[in-house]
């Protein structure tokens, strides 16, 4: 059972192009459907999980998995198997990719990914942003931390990201408090 | 011994506050990397095509690519350990004690405050590599119009294809396309 744990989340890293929104659905596809591992609604709580805990998603999903199969030992097993294919790639591709690059062609090749991946990050943020519940507190830190970190990137000023992240934390954490106050007085 | 502690370090901090995936954690790692002189933004840029075209989880990638180029074998596998740990213990929190921690009105309200965070990191991190790659150069206006050009058609590469058909053009034949376009224009 270990082993089969540890083969299948091998598998689903080895053949998963694009990252954790790809790989939830592979997931579903074998863990839900073919091995019967968990229920469609465990998968869905999962996916919640997934996306309001720090972390690969796809990993988080291993140890999910793993754990409620076989424990502490299958959630080792599955997340080892999950980045074991992706860690011996990249290693490989980073002992010559620097030499790689100093071929001109390639170099003028990389030039254009460049701007590619600026889309798709961009991409990723607009897809984020259309499935977010659109309140006036949401889109008034979506807009301030863009304009600050728009200055950071442009004009390098140091502000960290973690520590905009920890503020828009607070600063929600404080209104909730403010305001389940107000309302547990107005009960008073 | 010192690098050592910094990559797990420095990963730590990336798997402990990439809420929300990979694209969440690219800033992140630009700013440990940045921070600590490992690699510059050209590289990370390719760095990211490379973990965008190469199967498994994107962050787990890029943790291992920063941690070989810069300590081989043991900063690869340091990297990717710390990358992926705190997911791990997470999780395992979550199943053992804390099943109901998610659904705790205070967690979800620090969760409300942390999502647009992201997205706006995001976005910002996003228009500004496109700038940078198109109209400026370090702090600059200067444009260059073939990179304008390039980036036009990869957007309404991108984006159109989208219209036409429901999946469209997935990330990895755009960076592809983009590929053969820098080849013949540059």
């Amino acid at each position: 059972m270990v082993i089969e744990l540890f083969c299948t989340f091998a598998r689903i890293g080895l053949f998963t192009f694009g990252g954790g929104y790809a790989m939830i659905s592979l997931i579903q596809d074998i863990c839900v459907e073919k091995k019967k591992w968990i229920s469609h609604d465990e998968m869905m709580d999962i996916t919640i999980i997934a996306e309001s805990t720090p972390g690969p998603i796809a990993i988080n999903c291993a140890t999910y998995v793993g754990y409620k199969k076989r424990g502490m030992v299958g959630a080792v097993a599955s997340t080892i198997g999950m980045v074991l294919p992706s860690f011996i790639i990249i290693y490989l591709i980073s002992l010559f990719l620097d030499s790689f690059l100093e071929i001109a062609w390639i170099a003028s090749a990389f030039k254009g990914i460049k701007i590619a991946v600026g889309l798709l990050i961009l991409d990723a943020a607009l897809k984020m942003i259309g499935k977010m519940k659109k309140k006036p507190f949401q889109i008034a830190v979506l807009i301030i931390v863009f304009l600050i970190m728009m200055a950071v990137n442009l004009f390098s000023i140091k502000i960290s990201s973690i520590a905009l992240m920890v503020a828009a934390g607070l600063c929600s954490l404080i209104a909730f408090c403010v305001r389940n106050n107000m309302i547990g007085e107005g009960r008073k | 011994m010192m690098i050592y502690i910094d990559l797990f370090l420095g990963f730590l901090k990336v798997g402990l506050f990439s809420f929300g995936g990979a694209y969440a954690a690219i800033p992140l790692i630009r700013d440990v990397v940045l921070h600590y002189g490992w690699i510059n933004d050209e590289q990370l840029a390719c760095m990211i095509a490379v973990s965008e075209s190469t199967p498994g989880p994107i962050m787990v990638n890029m943790a291992t690519y920063v941690g070989s180029m810069t300590a081989g074998i043991p900063g690869a596998m340091i990297a990717t350990f710390s990358v992926v740990l705190p997911a791990f213990v997470i999780i395992i929190l979550i199943m053992i004690m804390l099943k109901g921690l998610l659904k705790n009105p205070y967690a979800q309200a620090v969760l409300r405050g942390l999502k647009p965070c992201i997205m706006g990191i995001i976005l910002a991190m996003g228009i500004s590599m496109i700038m940078q790659n198109t109209i400026i150069k370090g702090t600059l206006f200067s444009p260059d119009i073939k990179s304008v050009i390039v980036c036009l058609v990869l957007a309404v590469i991108y984006f159109g294809s989208r219209k036409m058909s429901k999946s469209g053009v997935s990330p990895i034949i755009l960076i592809c396309i983009a590929a053969v376009m820098g080849v013949f224009v540059y």
